[in-house]
């Protein structure tokens, strides 16, 4: 098989979790599009380390070793972000990454004083949330 | 008779000759359409029409199935590539665990099932040009890079389960026991993360795998 099938298909998969990750507004959403980049780059692995391990002479299938430490972190990945993404809708009542933008720089403040109360309120809600 | 013998060696010599020029002809023409080439074309181009359905659709729970069918699609190319404890992996663990709490998420979050407008944000213009630039610069450099290189799939699987876990256990020990002390502190994490502050602490579900937690958490709302 030409090398480049595999090569080509994973770019594409690539870019189009690009695509997700930029583009969406759910969290979830986002996260999807981030499975699909880690799919993309498991394709990658596989395909090299099957080209690697006919044509070198001593191999260690580093590719499939490190494609199933992916699968393994990606696992893990989508279980810590799916509890992040139900406490900030619980706190929040929204999944909406529009939304939180608690963290923005503010630009319609008229002074530095006023940018630094803001953060201080801003930082008392997070922990009055973060504790509720 | 020394004649006959010469003239069978010369026609011996040809046809291995004429073999030898089919064969690299067969096995190195450019993009020769061989039968495994083909099915992981067929299957490549199922599997990215399904991804570019997963990042456009407007129904949230939509997206979660079609991503069934790109991981499913991309198990099966792991098939093509001799690769099969990895495939029956991707299946296990991403379409039997990784979209079911996708789709547990996109309930707790009380995603819509109809279609919902505005599931892409406004910068999805700028998007569409990155990605579209990112696509063309990666594929014209891969392209261009293994122009001649092919893949040997014949004799022995490179990926059988024999294969991976020989070398998974005598190369990658250390790596894999610090793989396991990594689900251990997601799984902690995520029980920490998910649970109520004050409330509760008994009933936390301190026996859950990681990716049960949120179903865990689930049950708690649902009594709740």
């Amino acid at each position: 098989m030409h090398l480049a099938y595999p090569a080509v298909l994973s770019a594409l998969l690539f870019c189009t979790g690009l695509y997700g990750v930029l583009a969406r507004r759910n969290a979830i959403l986002v996260l999807m599009s981030v499975e699909l980049m880690l799919n993309a780059v498991n394709l990658n692995l596989v395909a090299f380390d099957v080209w690697l391990s006919k044509t070198a002479e001593e191999t260690l299938h580093s590719g499939q070793a490190l494609t199933l430490f992916t699968i393994a972190i990606a696992a893990a990945e989508i279980g810590i972000g799916l509890a992040i993404v139900l406490a900030v809708h619980r706190n929040r009542g929204t999944a909406d990454i529009d939304r939180l933008r608690d963290t923005a720089e503010r630009h319609d403040s008229d002074g530095p004083d006023h940018d630094a109360l803001t953060a201080e309120q801003s930082d008392e809600a997070q922990k009055a949330e973060a504790t509720a | 008779m020394t004649l006959a013998a010469a003239a069978t060696t010369a026609a011996q010599a040809t046809t291995t000759a004429a073999h030898a020029t089919t064969s690299a002809a067969e096995s190195h023409g450019f993009l020769s359409p061989t039968g495994v080439e083909i099915a992981f074309l067929l299957v490549g181009l199922v599997t990215f029409a399904a991804a570019i359905v997963t990042v456009t659709t407007r129904q949230l729970v939509h997206a979660a199935l079609w991503l069934v069918v790109t991981l499913g699609g991309l198990a099966v190319e792991y098939l093509l590539l001799t690769a099969e404890f990895i495939a029956w992996v991707q299946v296990l663990i991403y379409v039997g665990s990784v979209v079911v709490l996708l789709l547990f998420g996109l309930m707790l979050t009380r995603a819509p099932i109809g279609r919902s407008p505005d599931a892409d944000s406004g910068n999805r213009w700028a998007a569409l040009t990155v990605a579209l630039a990112a696509a063309a610069a990666l594929v014209w450099v891969v392209v261009d890079a293994f122009r001649t290189t092919w893949i040997d799939l014949d004799g022995p699987a490179a990926g059988s389960t024999e294969a991976t876990g020989a070398s998974l256990f005598q190369n990658w020990v250390l790596p894999f026991e610090a793989l396991s002390v990594l689900l251990l502190a997601a799984l902690v994490g995520a029980i920490v993360l998910s649970r109520k502050a004050k409330a509760d602490a008994a009933t936390a579900p301190e026996s859950a795998p990681a990716e049960g937690t949120p179903a865990g958490r689930s049950e708690k709302e649902g009594t709740r």
